[in-house]
């Protein structure tokens, strides 16, 4: 591993971690899709400022892009307000608009304008080694890892901070106000928080890949924990595995490091979603296997505490008497005979019959009475 | 170039008139579709499907190796469809909401799309040129028969549309009643979606992944604000959507780099700001209208109001006079005195005794004794 990709995985992974933190908190206020918005949109902001300043490294443009990103969001709220378009049609309306600005500009001054709009949509991650940061003649490093790493210690300072407000205000906002803090005012300096950090990720991947990072992970992360501060660490966790197992995906088939980055953060979703030790698929598939199992256990049981000493004990309770007045499969029927054995509920007599034990006894005379 | 030249060239130029076409064709397609998505608050369901239709379009091209429009056309459709059924997977077999599940489909989609687009970019074959154009669309790139597709996919989905009028009509309004009277809501839903589908992948080589959703959203949104009616506002939005194509090719047409996508947006974007501000009824002038109305019809009853209980106090209701002062004392800066005094007087139910001094007419005190209460009557 050369010093260039060590570099660039470095960048990645402060990347992923400063979206992950953030994304968090969108996908816990089921505001996922302003990042979308947010992204596409600070591109005007980019642009103006550009003209502005005529200096495609200048601060200015952070924050002109950071302003454009809260205007959004205040756009698509006072759309909404007016009552006259849903808030997803808002969304759907207002992002389209100002990028439609911007690309339009860059179109129309492309001689002048040092902005490639492949790679606003694609970022440059892989280029961000070579634009290095020089101060008195010494080489610090990738410019964009300072910047995103000061992005990072941002978000970390704000959510350290600001933990309880927002907090508050994310789970239970009448609570929030009630006590007297403002969910606008966290709201909107939350959405500041996440436009800074679009901006700073949007060089590196591009518009529609930060989507991916500061949504994808902790979406995972949600499947896997019900507690913020584990929500949030596992947040960046994952966010970082994707960024570098993204990485070495790209150098694997030479493609897009951006674009693996963000498919990572796919599968490592994807296999949340289906693993997730109580919330997957699969869990969800065998708890509801499982509680068949065990209600059919007691309904066999119940069965043959109905039929016990009766006339027809003998021939009602055999296994193969079960598909027919039970209406269980031949192989379900068997399935739950052994199942009630093992739970000692069952035993099968010399001639194939079943038998309650005293403990399914007192089991199916509990579940009948309650 | 004058109007009326821009005009000829739209019938005689042959570009133009293509990209026209086909620009207009897909304006109509997406409007009239979009009007369910929006109504459904699906908005963001066309701009997740437009981005997961990316690796399509790659995995089309790396498959057959060929760069004609039906077969990328239907890359994208199928991976467009399977983005959607992800959602809805998601969403029902997990707890992460729409917005989220919206937001990984449309990223991670685009993500795999890229991935796909640098690696057959990276192969020694040169011939994947023009596979990026997909992102921003360049409608300057259809030709007549991409136009006849467009026309043809889009056709057979408003014939589709028109088929099960009532059953889409039912389902955007009261799913829960529709189930309840036996419709398929599943099925009619995947029905409609694929239609939302198709009218956005026909759009992906003109206007492009990023900006097709707000062709679909941007016309359905304007039309809205005219109609309560869904057969009225599905056509207007069609209208709308055609008139953006036209008017976006019209424009980027002038030269000087102007990209037709973006620009069909825009004009999209600008019929929601009139139809926002200037529909009849909606619109926010309208309302801004009605609501001063009231407020000045209720200005001039509590000058009445007023009157009357000047009235009550010393008798004569119809000829005992009360200068302006006194009224305007009683106003408690509600403005507007002289102007409501004149109201009334044009009504019949007030006059000006004496310059600066009114009081009620005959008129006035029934108007005033059947609004205000008996029990203060003079």
């Amino acid at each position: 591993m050369s010093w260039i990709d060590f570099e660039i995985q470095a960048l990645a992974i402060v990347v992923a971690v400063s979206c992950a933190l953030p994304g968090a908190f969108l996908v816990l206020r089921r505001m996922a899709l302003m990042s979308d918005a947010i992204s596409h949109s600070i591109l005007l902001g980019i642009v103006l400022a550009f003209f502005v300043v005529e200096d495609i490294t200048h601060p200015l443009l952070i924050l002109a892009a950071a302003a454009t990103g809260v205007l959004t969001v205040a756009l698509v709220e006072a759309l909404h307000r007016t009552r006259k378009v849903k808030e997803d049609a808002a969304i759907a309306l207002v992002f389209p608009a100002l990028f439609s600005v911007a690309v339009i500009l860059i179109s129309r001054y492309a001689g002048s304008v040092h902005l490639d709009l492949d790679a606003v949509l694609l970022g440059e991650i892989a280029f961000a080694p070579f634009r290095r940061l020089e101060l008195w003649g010494m080489d610090l490093g990738p410019r964009g890892l300072w910047m995103m790493g000061a992005i990072l210690l941002l978000n970390l300072l704000a959510i350290v901070v600001f933990y309880k407000e927002l907090k508050l205000s994310t789970f239970d906002a009448g609570l929030a106000a009630a006590l007297g803090f403002s969910p606008a005012l966290v709201h909107y300096a939350f959405m500041t928080l996440v436009s800074v950090t679009a901006v700073g990720a949007f060089d590196s991947v591009g518009s529609i890949l930060v989507v991916a990072l500061m949504i994808a992970p902790p979406a995972a992360a949600y499947l896997l924990t019900d507690r913020l501060p584990l929500l949030l660490v596992l947040s960046g966790a994952l966010g970082a595995v994707s960024a570098v197992s993204g990485f070495w995906l790209a150098r694997g088939i030479d493609a897009s490091i951006a674009g693996s980055m963000a498919a990572m953060a796919g599968v490592t979703f994807l296999l949340a979603l289906l693993f997730a030790p109580d919330r997957g698929v699969v869990a969800g598939v065998r708890r509801r296997a499982r509680q068949r199992l065990e209600f059919a256990g007691v309904m066999l049981a119940i069965h043959v505490l109905n039929h016990e000493g009766g006339p027809r004990a003998r021939a009602e309770n055999r296994v193969e008497h079960l598909q027919e007045h039970l209406r269980w499969s031949p192989d379900f029927a068997r399935k739950v005979v052994r199942h009630a054995q093992r739970e000692g509920l069952i035993a099968s007599g010399s001639g194939g019959e079943l038998h309650l034990t005293a403990l399914g006894r007192e089991h199916a005379r509990h579940r009948m009475l309650h | 170039m004058s109007i009326g030249e821009l005009f000829s060239l739209l019938l005689f130029d042959y570009t133009l008139r293509t990209v026209a076409l086909g620009t207009a064709a897909l304006g109509a397609v997406a409007g009239a579709l979009g009007c369910f998505a929006v109504l459904r608050r699906q908005s963001l369901l066309g701009d997740a499907i437009a981005h997961a239709a990316l690796p399509g379009i790659g995995l089309a091209f790396l498959l057959t190796g060929s760069r004609a429009t039906p077969v990328l056309v239907l890359g994208a459709a199928l991976a467009g469809w399977i983005g959607t059924l992800f959602v809805l997977w998601i969403v029902r077999s997990s707890r992460i909401r729409e917005d989220a599940a919206l937001g990984i489909v449309l990223s991670v989609f685009f993500g795999v799309g890229l991935v796909i687009l640098t690696f057959v970019q990276r192969r020694p074959t040169a011939a994947q040129a023009g596979l990026e154009t997909f992102l921003f669309g360049q409608a300057a790139t259809l030709l007549l028969r991409d136009v006849l597709l467009i026309a043809s996919l889009g056709g057979a989905a408003l014939v589709v549309l028109a088929l099960f009028w009532k059953e889409f009509k039912l389902l955007s309004f009261d799913p829960e009643f529709g189930a309840s009277v036996g419709l398929p809501v599943t099925r009619v839903d995947l029905l409609l979606t694929s239609l939302l589908v198709v009218a956005i992948v026909i759009g992906l080589q003109a206007v492009g992944v990023v900006l097709i959703s707000a062709l679909v959203v941007a016309p359905a949104a304007a039309a809205r604000q005219w109609t309560d009616s869904l057969s009225v506002m599905v056509v207007l939005a069609g209208f709308l959507g055609a008139l953006a194509g036209v008017a976006g090719s019209m424009v980027s047409s002038l030269g000087g780099g102007i990209p037709t996508g973006p620009t069909i947006v825009l004009v999209a974007s600008l019929a929601v700001i009139i139809s926002l501000c200037f529909a009849p009824r909606r619109g926010l002038m309208a309302g801004f209208l009605r609501e001063r109305g009231t407020r000045r019809r209720l200005r001039v009853d509590a000058v009445l109001a007023d009157l009357y209980a000047l009235a009550a106090q010393h008798g004569e209701a119809t000829s005992h006079a009360h200068p302006v002062a006194v009224l305007r004392a009683m106003q408690e800066r509600r403005g507007g005195l002289e102007r409501s005094l004149e109201a009334l007087e044009s009504r019949g139910l007030a006059r000006e005794v004496r310059p600066g001094e009114w009081c009620l007419t005959k008129a006035g005190v029934e108007r005033a004794r059947t609004l205000f209460l008996p029990e203060v009557a003079p």
